[in-house]
């Protein structure tokens, strides 16, 4: 991709006091997003006694740290020479991912703004329905709330933005576009991004061995289904098999 | 019967915290834990013991609570009218709560965060490193009445101390530091921010708090489209109708409404203690200037156990003086009160 010859990315930004965001990418691309989860990883292998904690989203790892223990200055030299080990652009998508086919419901009470998202992006709602069906999207990132993906990438007709007052309360499952991507609820949350569908999936089980339901690279299809049929099974009958 | 505290009443925002699960961010789970950590560490220090260990936080209100057998406590955070089996006990200290007895917290005098600690900490369930209860999240859940929460065993005795707590209350001024998209906001748009009186929104709760601006709302350059990026707790949120969301220890991990800038830790005490209508205003100030904010903060936080002085209570205050006297043995020799009588 064009980003690895771009000697602009990755920028290093500190995030509020206590932290530092590696960026490849000012948009989502599958490269800027595997670059991302990549250094993050190799963050979390540096063993800098100073870290507490490491995480990503799309396009950026972060790092949060004790500047007490190792001082702003002394913890972006470290990351501009971890920045130099490697292409990061060229790092391969996490192992073991999975593809998921995943009973949904679009628009009427199970998507109320799925007709107004369609119009957004030019579409009637049976070609917005096929569209989004036929698209095999990414988990780019787990965020927002626990276990909640970030899917992508959409036809560029969904490039349409956030409204701007928030839906008071999405529910759990439910599916929201915006800016090319979907997102899934795992908790009922209020939120700017407009819901076009239900789902039945359980994002995280705080109890359970493994309590988070998707991982980065895992890749998903959107299967239509009548609100009737929806199988009344664990994660509403979603199943998947490895990506070879 | 085992160690615990009986719930018989609660405010509908009373739930175990400690400091919280840091690790999960990458699964999206922000770390959580008290909204107010200094009351953490300061009812650590009122108990001699770590302040990791999980307590009663009361969201404007507190409850009615029955210990099971004899209970240290400290009272911290926003006073709160406590009294033990009517007996009126003082806040920012430490006591006893006799087997048996009730203990009564009411509402919020100024602030909005209360704390209860429990000498052994409450031994709720360990879920994914952490005990607190983290709503937004589904974990755990407000206490309601019924509930019966197993307690630690407590190792130490201290009672009857004292402690002057940090000014926190009543909004003020509170430093932020810029952040990843501070630049997306103009300049001018910058100092207005600065120039601007907020006012605490009746809209807050652990994620997060709204505050009104006397005048406009804010406009970034990026409007509502920037990819979403991490969201730090204390991260200035400017969500699309222009008004500062500051966000708080629940928060969402990542997000895409644009960030001004960071609250310092050392300051947010300040943000989550605001009451509805209390006025805040933000200033920025350079990362080198934060560090050594912090470093302060660290020091006093540190230094805690050492402004400890004994609670000199007035005798005529107690009712049911024959009965402390009965449990006197258990409270070993620093039950400092008893010098006063």
């Amino acid at each position: 991709m064009s980003e690895s010859k771009n000697h602009t990315w990755p920028q290093i930004r500190t995030a509020g006091y206590d932290g530092f965001v590696v960026t490849f990418g000012d948009r989502l691309s599958g490269s800027a997003n595997s670059a991302a989860l990549a250094f993050r990883d190799a963050i979390e292998k540096a063993g800098w006694e100073a870290l507490e904690e490491c995480s990503t989203s799309l396009v950026s790892a972060y790092l949060r740290f004790d500047p007490l223990i190792c001082a702003h200055d002394e913890m972006r030299a470290a990351l501009e020479n971890l920045v130099k080990t490697r292409d990061w652009f060229e790092a391969p998508l996490p192992s073991g991912r999975r593809l998921w086919r995943v009973p949904t419901v679009f628009g009427g009470a199970a998507g109320p703004q799925f007709a107004e998202a369609a119009g957004m992006a030019g579409l009637s709602e049976e070609e917005a329905k096929a569209s989004i069906a036929k698209t095999r999207v990414r988990v780019q990132n787990i965020g927002f709330a626990p276990g909640m993906p970030y899917l992508g990438e959409l036809s560029s007709e969904w490039d349409i933005p956030r409204q701007t007052e928030l839906t008071p309360q999405v529910p759990a499952g439910g599916l929201c576009v915006a800016i090319r991507q979907l997102v899934l609820f795992p908790v009922p949350t209020p939120t700017g991004w407009r819901q076009i569908g239900q789902t039945a999936l359980t994002l995280f089980r705080p109890d359970a061995p493994d309590p988070f339901l998707l991982r980065p690279g895992d890749e998903v299809i959107f299967v239509p289904t009548p609100a009737a049929a929806r199988a009344d099974t664990e994660n509403g009958g979603a199943t998947w098999e490895l990506i070879t | 019967m085992s160690r615990a505290l009986i719930v018989h009443r609660a405010g509908p925002g009373v739930t175990v915290q400690d400091l919280g699960r840091p690790g999960y961010l990458a699964y999206g789970l922000s770390r959580g834990g008290a909204a107010d950590r200094l009351a953490m560490a300061e009812g650590a220090a009122l108990l001699g013991q770590d302040e990791n260990l999980a307590a009663l936080e009361m969201a404007g209100m507190g409850g009615e609570f029955e210990a099971t057998e004899d209970l240290r406590i400290a009272l911290t955070g926003a006073p709160m009218p406590a009294s033990v089996d009517g007996a009126r006990v003082a806040w920012n200290a430490s006591h006893l709560v006799p087997k048996g007895a009730r203990l009564n917290v009411g509402a919020a005098e100024v602030g909005s965060y209360g704390y209860l600690h429990i000498g052994g900490g409450v031994d709720a369930p360990l879920v994914l490193g952490g005990r607190c209860a983290h709503l937004a999240a589904g974990i755990g859940a407000s206490l309601k009445k019924g509930d019966r929460l197993p307690v630690g065993l407590d190792c130490k005795d201290q009672i009857g101390m004292k402690i002057a707590p940090e000014e926190r209350f009543g909004g003020g001024t509170v430093r932020i530091v810029p952040s990843l998209q501070t630049e997306l906001f103009p300049e001018d748009e910058r100092a207005r921010f600065e120039m601007t009186a907020f006012h605490r929104d009746m809209r807050g709760n652990r994620m997060g708090v709204r505050f009104e601006p006397d005048g406009e709302g804010f406009v970034s350059a990026a409007g509502l489209s920037v990819l979403s990026e991490i969201i730090v707790p204390g991260d200035i949120q400017i969500t699309g109708d222009g008004t500062p969301f500051v966000l708080l220890s629940e928060c969402q991990t990542t997000g895409g409404y644009p960030r001004i800038g960071s609250v310092l830790p050392a300051d947010l005490p300040k943000v989550v203690q605001a009451r509805p209508g209390e006025i805040l205003q933000f200033v920025f100030i350079s990362l080198d200037e934060a560090v050594a904010v912090q470093q302060r903060d660290a020091e006093l936080k540190k230094s805690l156990s050492k402004r400890l002085a004994p609670l000199i209570r007035d005798p005529s205050s107690i009712s049911d003086l024959l009965s402390y006297q009965l449990i006197s043995g258990v409270t070993a020799g620093d039950d400092h009160w008893q010098s006063a009588i």
